[in-house]
């Protein structure tokens, strides 16, 4: 959090909901009352690509993307993004992975391989990783939908911006007549140790 | 008030506070959001639609303009090309009231064809161009872009980038303002281009050009951040963003009017500055102009024109140029080899069915700009080329009239492109004689940008109800006598009637007639699932690409992974059960 601007990268798959959690986190920021910016492509990257999203926020933030090796969270949502994303997390920043596994099709044709060593690999670099089971986590809560607003509470403990504020916008930007059960998940995120 | 808007949105809104009436546009990434923001919040007080393309967006603009509203045409970078015509002698006609085309243009090609710098048609067209570099000023320059448009009498390109379009920043909203214009009057010389005409209306555009040169030194659309004088940047759009990141001390000459530049305002920056930077994504746009005035400059060098820049480049630019520390290199740990995740069709898309087709037919395929692009790649590899919007139809023309080629060619087309650019290529294959099949994925929507309308889908963007093409009836219309129409989910038919058709010596179209699983409302059907014992684990399945189909645990005596499908993702297109060699792939039972 240099020059008093923090960094969080939000990694994942096409269809999980990355762009919408950055759109809240954003969010909560500005109604911190700090500047905020967030930048991701959107378009072809989307057909079950990679999606990342840059959140940036503080008293005074210039670039929408945060400088490699920089991000002081990274937040993925599925298991091997978290490895292809650690590297840019800065030294002493905190990595909170999905245990999700998304294998894209091109497994199908034997010249890739999904990686079985994605939770030692991100272990071995940071060694105080966070590793999250939402999908059990949602399910408890009845709906496998709200791994997105759990993630964002496992998140919420690593940044310093008011509960009250999550919930907040939460409860106004989630899908109509969710609010309730997503301040819930977020809480139920929040909660993980 | 304030509020968190992409680059897009703002502009936007930026159109309804400034007076915006009429907003005309073909989708494109990433210019769409625009036009939907436009539709979805303002639409009381600003008309916003769909056009078939670019071209005949910004002459819907230009007329509006010439009959009194405040009009934008919005397009992505390569849009600007198929509406090139009109722009060109646009800057010779100039507006009634204030008129904007915006290009949106994508460094880096995050979804593009190519990635051509849009600042060039300014200098080419001799129309100023705005660079806008956050949300705040998307919205604001749209107010400055009107403004200079009725102030000079010129089309004004307010010009984005992905890293604009798609970034949010924090805006300040206000009201609308409205400004009153009569309605179109007749003045042939200077809304008629004979020759006669356009020779004074050119002599009008090189004085117009002076004029705005001037305005640039003086207008606050350019401002200079004093700093530290040992290093001075130009810099504008994005660009500027990374370079106050990166070089907080820097003096900087922040630009917004991209064209013309305020070359004696940077030539006094300059002389008060040790070394002078220009820092600028894609075309050595500003250095080429500050160099040919004079001025010593340092851009290219160290500033690469390949690919969107980013802090990391930015730093790395400055200390190959000796003014950051080698400390201040950007510090990523090594990246773990993790496997690509390329784009693919969607589960159940009606395009897969007719790539299994081709497959079987053993065909060239031109193609064209949609999803069905992504048909070249691994493991479906049947689309063979894609150059531009409407392309494919030449080219599969082209390559028959060469004669060379021992394999056929078809060419393959999304409705909405066909419609974009096809249907002239079509009408040409007719009239010279030729023999392309021409084969129109009909989804009923462009899918690839995110679900938009378009003139054959029988809704505008405003959400009314209206006239949808009938695709069929047009081919007709032009002299295509074979035209047929097949199930994309019934693969032995589809490559039977392609096949007939290919083999036939005259111009055919076949249409297939699946909408996509997408938009505008998602389509999911009983899923299927793999019958493990009956599973010979041959792959077929697993190269028809589909998302829902993976590895499972279980192999053959072979050591060959089974096949499994995912539930949740099958749509029950049965595209895999219909490839499938053993009838393992069946019916999932609830």
């Amino acid at each position: 959090m240099e020059n008093g601007t923090t960094n969080v990268l939000i990694v994942g798959v096409g269809g999980q909901g990355v762009i919408l959690a950055s759109e809240i986190l954003s969010e909560v920021a500005r109604q911190t009352g700090l500047d905020a910016k967030k930048s991701e492509v959107h378009g072809m990257s989307q057909r079950g690509g990679v999606v990342t999203s840059h959140v940036r926020f503080g008293r005074k933030v210039h670039s929408p993307l945060i400088p490699t090796g920089q991000s002081d969270v990274v937040l993925a949502f599925e298991l091997a993004e978290g490895m292809r994303w650690v590297n840019e997390l800065k030294d002493g920043g905190t990595i909170i992975v999905n245990r999700q596994e998304i294998v894209p099709p091109i497994t199908a044709t034997g010249t890739f391989s999904y990686p079985g060593n994605a939770e030692e690999t991100v272990r071995k670099r940071v060694p105080n990783a966070k590793f999250i089971d939402a999908h059990a986590l949602a399910t408890d809560l009845g709906n496998t939908r709200l791994v997105n607003t759990i993630l964002l509470g496992v998140l919420s403990r690593s940044l310093r911006l008011e509960e009250k504020t999550w919930l907040a916008v939460i409860e106004r930007m989630a899908p109509k007549g969710t609010g309730e059960l997503n301040k819930k998940a977020f809480l139920a995120g929040r909660s993980q140790k | 008030m304030e509020m968190l808007l992409s680059g897009n949105e703002a502009l936007a809104r930026g159109v309804y506070e400034y007076g915006g009436e009429y907003a005309a546009a073909y989708p494109g990434t990433p210019s769409t959001e625009i036009l939907e923001t436009i539709a979805r919040f303002f639409k009381d007080d600003v008309t916003a639609e769909w056009m078939i393309n670019e071209k005949v967006a910004l002459e819907a603009a230009v007329g509006a303009s010439y009959g009194g509203a405040r009009a934008i045409a919005a397009m992505k970078h390569v849009g600007v090309n198929v509406a090139a015509d009109p722009l060109l002698t646009l800057s010779y006609t100039g507006v009634g009231a204030g008129l904007i085309l915006v290009s949106a243009d994508d460094p880096s090609l995050h979804s593009s064809q190519n990635e051509q710098d849009n600042r060039c048609y300014g200098k080419f067209a001799s129309i100023p161009v705005l660079e806008p570099s956050d949300s705040q000023e998307a919205k604001d320059f749209v107010k400055a872009a009107f403004e200079i448009s009725e102030q000079f009498d010129t089309p004004v390109m307010l010009r984005l980038t992905t890293r604009i379009s798609h970034a949010k920043g924090i805006v300040t909203i206000g009201e609308r303002e409205t400004v009153e214009h009569p309605g179109f009057e007749r003045n042939i010389t200077k809304y008629v281009m004979v020759p006669a005409h356009a020779r004074i209306r050119h002599k009008f555009i090189i004085e117009r050009l002076e004029k705005l040169r001037a305005f640039a030194e003086t207008t606050p659309l350019n401002r200079i951040e004093w700093n530290d004088k040992e290093v001075g940047i130009v810099s504008g759009s994005v660009s500027y963003q990374y370079a106050r990141e990166v070089m907080p001390n820097a003096s900087i000459l922040k630009v917004g009017l991209g064209y013309p530049l305020p070359i004696e305002m940077i030539r006094d920056f300059a002389s008060r500055v040790k070394r002078l930077f220009v820092i600028e994504e894609l075309e050595p746009f500003y250095e080429e102009q500050i160099a040919a005035a004079g001025i010593p400059v340092e851009g290219k060098k160290y500033f690469s024109n390949y690919l969107e820049l980013n802090p990391d480049r930015v730093s790395e630019g400055f200390i190959a140029a000796g003014v950051l520390p080698t400390e201040m290199a950007p510090k990523a740990g090594k990246k773990e080899d993790v496997l690509p995740r390329p784009p693919v069709l969607c589960p159940g898309c009606p395009h897969r069915g007719v790539m299994v087709s081709l497959r079987k037919l053993k065909v060239y395929t031109t193609g064209d700009i949609g999803c069905y692009t992504l048909g070249a790649l691994p493991p479906l590899e049947q689309i063979d080329t894609c150059l531009c919007m409407g392309a494919s139809i030449g080219h599969a023309f082209g390559i028959e009239k060469a004669g060379k080629t021992k394999k056929k060619t078809v060419a393959l087309i999304g409705d909405g492109t066909f419609l974009h650019s096809g249907i002239t290529a079509l009408a040409s294959v007719v009239y010279n004689k030729g023999t392309t099949t021409t084969i129109i994925v009909d989804n009923r929507i462009t899918a690839m940008t995110g679900g938009q309308d378009h003139p054959g889908t029988s809704r505008t963007l405003m959400g009314e109800k209206t006239y949808a093409v009938d695709l069929e009836t047009l081919c007709r219309a032009v002299g295509v006598e074979h035209v047929r129409k097949v199930d994309p989910y019934n693969v032995d038919e589809t490559t039977a009637i392609l096949k007939e058709e290919i083999d036939r010596d005259a111009p055919s179209v076949v249409i297939t007639t699946r909408p996509c699983m997408l938009f505008p409302k998602k389509i999911k059907d009983k899923p299927y699932m793999v019958l493990l014992d009956t599973c010979i684990a041959c792959g077929a399945c697993f190269r028809v690409g589909c998302p829902a189909i993976s590895t499972s645990s279980e192999k053959n005596e072979k050591g060959k992974p089974k096949s499994k499908i995912d539930p949740l993702l099958c749509t029950g297109c049965t595209i895999c059960a219909q490839v499938c060699p053993s009838g393992a792939i069946v019916e999932l039972e609830q």
